[in-house]
């Protein structure tokens, strides 16, 4: 292991006890619970798909359905397995019965636990063996593709699925290693998953499953074409976190945005909702070999980059934890950090180094995110140019897994063609000047570099000591983390948390724990 | 006296252009670009740069010569022209001659997910070492973050007797942030709330010139700070006391 920072083992080892005592007060609310998402997302996984003449998926009609007149603390598979028994149709054809109005979910015995398992294993198996062979094909690939560290990761967010497939296309032309494809603004807080390919959005392109399936397929041709395997990155955050994650295991996604916390700092949805989500959505997403991106780097987009570094490392150790308890390896946790100082700063870059450097040494095998300068930068493209080659430095110098490029027209608009392919210029350039530059170095003992990262740990350490003498609901309605305060009872979302009836039954979710042990 | 841009002697006009074009790089795209040059009124461009960008496009880099004088005193401008105060003298305004706390209510509105501009302007820490406008005595800030649908900001104001609402669009797409800003005034003006508030917007594309176009009181674009915001509510406030003042004498 790289020791250039003289950090203290043994702070580390507290930080990680501490941040289990943390997650493990929420685990126990957690597997108490369920969310209309995860049981929507159980549906998906069963292969429910599809919408009415409203545009209303058919996962949301069941789930409401039940939701109403029901009991969905028992779980919606069991609603569904007596279902199809009593109707004695296969899973499609009631599908196919129900949006025409000529089936529903209740009114018929409801089988117990067992026989729930049973009559819906088929469809799940059918899902299950999708999601092994997408993570077999994907590891297959990778491991063929000559692919190098850092990997350059660039975002297209035209809102036309087709005019993404244009862009992602020629920036893998350029060089772009990783794509992805962020979402329209505003669709983490759909309670619902939009479906079809779509050509309108705001700031993004809608998540849907179709869209996936387009991209997906663009990237493998492309990608066969330049002889390397292109990941492919949607948000499996908001209110349909665990969705997202059911739609993206099936079309082969290889990222997914996913964090324990962002969606309560910065969408405001429900804590109790976002914890129990991520979870399902963690299990899930560890299943199928995807790797998450966690989003520590937005703290310091509020609060201040050298002040709040160490919420930033403090989450790490938390998210961290959250993945390890959905039973996610080290190396599926993207674990994400900003190059987010002043640059005015004297000696700005020094710190920078430090704290890459820093997550780098504390969380050897995950694929670190490291996220571009964005607050610092203005109409100055020259100038947000400059700083944004300092960021690819900093990135070869640490030896960051994941680059996030930066665009010289942040702050201006929604990147031209033109911005990516300099902006893959510039890293290629970067990481190739660089490329050895980090076996090279070592840093000055007790110099600034050491004393900042040694510092920022200290303070990492201090701050989950408290967190975990209190709890992380607190944590949170103190404004720890990006300087945002959210209560446990509000928030979006929380009309959509349950907690489970003794009889709660989820097969999919089953299989999904039992897969990982 | 008229002027030209300033490349490395006085008046030389010239200017530099980047664009993409979506054709393959070439002898058909060096002229596509010249020409394009040409109709945008630079007579004799010269192509710098020309670049294959992914399939089917290519990047350019073009300088030019403005034929052509502009002088600067004719040129209308539209700029905020309250006097800029710092946190010290705007606060010893809002004593002096307000004489009561002065509420704002700020929000990243619409389906703008970004806090950085509303954050800059209102948070304690401010921004570039400006500190905002929480810090500031005489003032009471209520930031309600982003994604805030615009009916929520009035009702708020209602509920917290604003002065001044801002309005903060960062990244936008499309447009999309012109349909927000104008929706608010709409909503406003539809329930007789108009004249109720002083009414500001900022951004990334956000000049002062287009906030008088919407409708708003004050536009303050990119390098506005806290500061700048307070000084034009503050004396505005205080100039629409004063002229209720006057009718009230009358």
């Amino acid at each position: 292991m790289t020791d250039k920072l003289k950090l203290d083992r043994a702070l580390i080892a507290q930080c990680r006890e501490d941040a289990n005592t943390i997650a493990l007060e929420v685990q126990s609310m957690i597997d108490r619970h369920t969310t209309v998402s995860v049981e929507r997302s159980a549906l998906r996984l069963m292969g429910v798909n599809g919408v009415d003449d409203f545009e209303v998926p058919l996962p949301n009609l069941m789930v409401e359905e039940v939701r109403k007149d029901g009991d969905l603390s028992l779980g919606i598979s069991a609603y569904l397995a007596g279902a199809l028994e009593a109707s004695g149709l296969q899973l499609p054809e009631f599908c196919e019965a129900y949006l025409a109005g000529q089936a529903g979910l209740l009114g018929h015995p409801l089988p117990d636990r067992e026989r729930t398992a049973r009559v819906l294993a088929p469809y799940l198996s059918v899902s299950f063996e999708r999601i092994a062979r997408n993570r077999r094909y994907r590891e297959e690939q990778l491991a063929r593709s000559n692919h190098r560290e850092p990997q350059v990761y660039v975002i297209v967010a035209t809102g036309n699925i087709y005019e993404d497939v244009r862009q992602a296309r020629s920036a893998v032309s350029a060089g772009a290693d990783i794509i992805a494809v962020i979402r329209s603004t505003g669709q983490s807080l759909l309670d619902y998953v939009p479906y079809g390919a779509t050509t309108e959005g705001f700031g993004g392109t809608m998540a849907t499953q179709e869209n996936f399936r387009i991209m997906r397929q663009a990237l493998d041709e492309v990608g066969a074409a330049c002889g390397r395997y292109i990941q492919l990155v949607n948000y499996a955050s908001g209110l349909c976190m665990p969705e997202i994650a059911a739609i993206g295991a099936l079309e082969r996604l290889d990222m997914m945005l996913n964090d324990s916390m962002y969606g309560i700092i910065f969408r405001d949805i429900n804590m109790q909702r976002t914890f129990v989500d991520q979870y399902f959505s963690r299990s899930l997403n560890a299943l199928a070999g995807i790797i998450i991106n966690t989003g520590e780097d937005n703290y310091l987009t509020t609060a201040d980059a050298v002040e709040a570094a160490h919420t930033v490392l403090a989450s790490q150790f938390i998210n961290e934890r959250f993945a390890l308890l959905a039973g996610m390896p080290e190396k599926q946790m993207g674990l994400g950090h900003a190059f987010e100082i002043n640059p005015e700063m004297e000696d700005s870059f020094l710190l920078e180094i430090a704290q890459a450097q820093m997550a780098r040494e504390i969380f050897p095998e995950a694929p670190l995110k490291y996220m571009p300068p964005t607050k610092h930068s203005t109409g100055n493209i020259f100038q947000t140019q400059a700083v944004d080659t300092l960021f690819n430095a900093a990135t070869s110098m640490t030896g960051q897994s994941i680059h996030l490029l930066a665009m010289m027209t942040e702050a201006i608009h929604t990147p031209f063609l033109s911005d990516r392919h300099l902006a893959i210029k510039n890293a290629r350039m970067v990481h190739s000047a660089l490329r050895h530059f980090a076996d090279e170095i070592s840093f000055k003992e007790g110099g600034l570099i050491q004393t900042r990262a040694q510092t920022v740990l200290r303070q990492a350490a201090a701050l989950l000591r408290n967190i975990a003498a209190s709890s992380l609901f607190d944590a949170l309605e103190q404004g720890v983390f990006a300087d945002v305060k959210r209560r446990r009872d509000s928030g979006k979302g929380l009309d959509g948390v349950l907690e489970k009836h003794p009889g709660y039954c989820n097969p999919a979710m089953d299989h999904i724990r039992e897969a990982l042990q | 006296m008229s002027i030209r841009p300033y490349g490395d002697t006085l008046n030389d006009g010239k200017v530099q252009l980047s664009f993409t074009l979506p054709m393959d790089a070439g002898a058909h795209g060096i002229a596509y670009a010249k020409e394009l040059a040409r109709q945008m009124g630079l007579p004799n461009p010269e192509v710098a740069h020309c670049e294959q960008m992914g399939e089917g496009f290519s990047f350019y880099v073009v300088y030019g010569m403005v034929p052509f004088l502009v002088n600067p005193e004719q040129v209308e401008v539209h700029q905020v022209e309250t006097q800029a105060m710092t946190m010290a003298q705007v606060e010893a305004f809002i004593r002096e001659r307000l004489g009561r706390e002065i509420v704002f209510v700020g929000a990243s509105t619409g389906t703008d997910a970004h806090t950085v501009g509303i954050d800059a302007i209102m948070n304690m820490k401010g921004y570039a070492g400006h500190y905002g406008l929480e810090r500031y005595e005489g003032v009471r800030a209520y930031n309600l973050g982003s994604q805030v649908p615009n009916a929520v900001l009035i009702r708020k104001a209602l509920e917290v007797n604003a002065d001044v609402l801002l309005v903060s669009q960062t990244v936008t797409q499309k447009d999309i942030h012109l349909k927000n800003l104008e929706e608010l005034v709409e909503l406003l003006e539809a329930e007789g709330l108009r004249g109720r508030f002083l009414l500001l917007c900022g951004g990334a594309r956000i000049t002062h010139e287009l906030a008088k176009e919407l409708g708003y009181d004050a536009g303050f674009g990119p390098g506005s700070y806290a500061s700048d915001v307070a000084s034009f509510a503050v004396q505005e406030l205080a100039a629409r006391q004063d002229a209720k003042t006057r009718t009230q004498e009358n």
